[in-house]
């Protein structure tokens, strides 16, 4: 179990799912969660890397970075989603669909 | 440059700058502008008196001065412009400056306060301008420029009043007419010019009597000229204008009877005398004989003072034409020299006569009665007696009376037709021509005399109002009359009856360069063998006239009107002018006409309507059908349709555009797929 393959199947697997997320949910929250699984398959893949890799511990500290960023995006996209709602009085991303117009 | 040719440049050119000056700015000179014009022939007449001393100084019968220059090079075809001054051009020169001079003086008071004062004196030195180009010119092709511009100036001064439409139709008619003659002349000149390759009356005159130019064609040639002659000098068939022409002022008249327009004619053929050939000749004299004696037949039933004047000018340029013909060139000049001085005097009486009656006609507030009918005059003797005798003069000069300048000239003429039938017995018709036309001469202008001047008033009521003409107008009067007396023409001899004086000493007659033609010698010869019966026939028959006219209109013992009744055809015919314009109307005019309408048939209603409004209807239909494949297929196909397909493709495009996030977020992965999928595969 202790092989490189297995975390980036893990990784891609976590990449996946959360992509899918981002294109299927209807609600901004899910899509917002499905954004954080996508950072997080990347900090899986950073912490392989540092192990199996030889980035030593340059991984680590992108990981850490990465978790910072996280939480100041997961910030930023919840004012977005209360402005969203504010104007829409609901947090469905179909109905921000203005543009088309 | 010879102080001659100096003097010609001053007098060619000075008539010119006066007659541009007063029609650009003459309205604005003070009074008009009329002292540019009379200052300029003033002083062209003390230029031409300088010549004319000089000449007499040098006294040379063979003096010539020439002098030219090139005007179109274009190598074979080389047309030199110059002056020719010899004795002839001298004094042709002093006629027209001297006649000219009293013109525009006698005009100073006849023209006062015509809304186009300046304007008519523009038009006089534009008239004298041209005639002096005749005048000097040495060739054919400035003779010819001149000879237009003389008829320009003739219509622009016959139809001065052009407000009165028949002084328009007179202006247009003298026009046309004289175009008829012009077409002859132009032919002449264009046969001479090509048989001899130039238009120098010297080189033409080499051509001639070196015998390169000869028979027919120089014939024709000098008909051509001739014919030019005979529509300037109006004679017969193209004498119709001159009598037309008295629509003019008076004295335009004047100037255009004895110095300028009709003078031309017979100076060009006194010019051209040495290269007419003696069947030429031939023709010349008869139409100038037949003209003097038709004229004066129609001069002696007119009531219209000008009208008289307008026919005897008519008769006695006949009689230079005929003097031409018969060989006594010499003599036909000199009738042209004393002519003009009594002819202008008559004209100038008549235009003082005129006046008065004008005058006399409007005081009384009489618009109705003509001021030129004589039938209106009578008793003026007392009442203008200044005019009387200066007419009187001029009056038996041309009736050619002794003691009188007429007589001089005409007797030269006279005897030169009695020559020439005496050579040609065929030709018996000539002398009786001019002896018949001399008698009528002097029974009219009698006639004119007696029924202006004498008897007792026709209108009394406008005796009162008669008084002689102011001094501008009597100064010629006077000094014209006195230039009728032999004693200018026969100096220095003082015998009334010589044929010798300085004119016939300076200005010697050439023997024609025709080969074959009799020699001046002989011709001298001859007219002085018929000299002196000439002038016992020619004394005769004037006094035979005037006792006529003394008869009939001063002591009516011969009523004028029983025989006008015994011979009522006869005196229709002359009264009508023997219906010559009649005649043109009806067998010229109408069917030329009518030809014209036929043609205009043909241009209008085939050509125009089928071959140019049909070229007009295929080119409108060319040209839509080039529109609507332009606009239709060119347009609409391609130009809009490339709009259109740009217009669908976005319509299709724009539905990928679905404005909802995920599907964005959606195609991007499958760009990035495809990007994979391609990388992997290549």
């Amino acid at each position: 179990m202790d092989q490189l393959q297995n975390y980036l199947f893990i990784a891609a697997a976590l990449f996946s799912l959360g992509l899918f997320a981002v294109i299927t949910r209807r609600n901004a929250v899910a899509v917002l969660m499905g954004v954080e699984l996508i950072l997080n398959s990347a900090n899986v893949n950073f912490l392989a890397f540092s192990r199996f890799g030889g980035m030593n511990f340059n991984g680590h500290v992108f990981a850490l970075f990465v978790i910072i960023m996280a939480a100041a995006e997961a910030a930023v996209a919840l004012a977005i989603i209360i402005n969203l709602y504010n104007n829409y009085q609901s947090i469905n991303v179909d109905e921000a669909s203005q543009l088309k117009r | 440059m010879n102080i001659f040719i100096e003097y010609s440049l001053f007098i060619f050119f000075l008539p010119l700058a006066a007659f541009l000056i007063n029609i650009f700015f003459g309205k604005r000179l003070p009074r008009h502008g009329d002292w540019v014009s009379i200052g300029a022939v003033l002083f062209t007449l003390a230029l031409s008196m300088a010549m004319f001393a000089g000449m007499l100084f040098s006294y040379d019968p063979d003096f010539r001065v020439e002098s030219s220059f090139t005007w179109i090079n274009l190598g074979d075809f080389n047309i030199q412009l110059g002056f020719l001054v010899d004795n002839i051009t001298i004094t042709m020169l002093l006629v027209v400056a001297l006649i000219s001079s009293m013109s525009h003086i006698f005009s100073i008071k006849y023209m006062e306060g015509d809304p186009l004062y300046s304007r008519y004196y523009a038009y006089l030195s534009l008239f004298t301008f041209s005639m002096n180009g005749i005048v000097l010119s040495n060739n054919l092709m400035l003779l010819y420029m001149s000879w237009e511009l003389v008829g320009l100036s003739s219509y622009l001064l016959i139809g001065f009043w052009f407000a009165k439409k028949s002084a328009a139709d007179a202006g247009m008619k003298a026009f046309l007419t004289n175009r008829v003659g012009d077409i002859g002349f132009f032919i002449g000149i264009m046969l001479l010019f090509t048989a001899v390759g130039s238009v120098v009356y010297s080189d033409i005159f080499t051509s001639v009597a070196d015998g390169n130019l000869a028979g027919t064609l120089l014939t024709m040639a000098g008909i051509g000229l001739f014919i030019g002659a005979m529509g300037k000098s109006s004679q017969f068939p193209l004498h119709i204008w001159l009598p037309d022409a008295m629509e003019g002022p008076t004295p335009v008249s004047a100037l255009m009877h004895a110095a300028t327009m009709v003078a031309a004619g017979v100076f060009m053929m006194v010019r051209m005398f040495p290269i007419m050939t003696p069947d030429a000749l031939v023709f010349v004299a008869y139409i100038g004989g037949f003209t003097a004696l038709f004229a004066s037949t129609i001069a002696i039933t007119q009531n219209d003072i000008k009208k008289v004047l307008a026919y005897s000018t008519v008769s006695q340029l006949g009689f230079m034409i005929m003097s031409v013909g018969t060989g006594a060139y010499v003599a036909a000049f000199f009738h042209l020299v004393t002519h003009a001085a009594f002819k202008a005097n008559l004209f100038y009486g008549s235009g003082s006569v005129i006046h008065a009656m004008h005058h006399a006609l409007h005081k009384k507030n009489d618009h109705e009665t003509d001021p030129q009918d004589m039938r209106n005059m009578g008793g003026f003797k007392s009442r203008m007696p200044t005019t009387y005798r200066a007419m009187l003069v001029s009056t038996l000069a041309i009736a050619g009376v002794p003691f009188f300048s007429g007589f001089l000239s005409k007797d030269a003429i006279l005897s030169g037709s009695l020559s020439f039938a005496n050579h040609h017995p065929e030709h018996f018709l000539l002398p009786i021509f001019g002896f018949s036309a001399a008698l009528l001469t002097a029974f009219y202008m009698f006639r004119l005399i007696y029924m202006t001047f004498h008897n007792q008033p026709q209108m009394p009521e406008l005796i009162g109002e008669i008084h002689e003409s102011p001094k501008e107008m009597t100064f010629p009067l006077v000094l014209l009359a006195t230039l009728s007396f032999f004693i200018f023409y026969t100096l220095p001899y003082f015998n009334p009856f010589s044929d010798h004086g300085w004119f016939t000493y300076v200005i010697e007659a050439k023997t024609s360069l025709v080969h074959g033609a009799p020699s001046a010698h002989a011709i001298a010869e001859g007219i002085h063998h018929s000299h002196l019966s000439a002038m016992i026939i020619s004394v005769l028959v004037a006094g035979l006239g005037i006792l006529l006219a003394w008869q009939m209109y001063l002591k009516k013992k011969l009523s004028a009107e029983r025989y006008a009744n015994k011979f009522s055809t006869l005196h229709r015919l002359s009264l009508n002018k023997f219906y010559i314009d009649e005649l043109y109307a009806r067998f010229i005019y109408t069917p030329v006409l009518k030809l014209a309408d036929k043609i205009a048939f043909l241009d209008w209603d085939l050509y125009d309507k089928y071959v140019v409004d049909g070229f007009g209807k295929f080119t409108e239909w060319f040209s839509d059908l080039i529109g609507k494949m332009d606009y239709d297929g060119l347009d609409q196909g391609i130009v809009d349709g490339a709009g259109r397909s740009v217009h669908r493709l976005g319509d299709i495009l724009r539905n990928l555009q679905t404005g909802r996030l995920q599907n964005y977020i959606l195609f991007a992965l499958f760009g990035v797929i495809l990007i994979v999928i391609v990388q992997t595969m290549v």
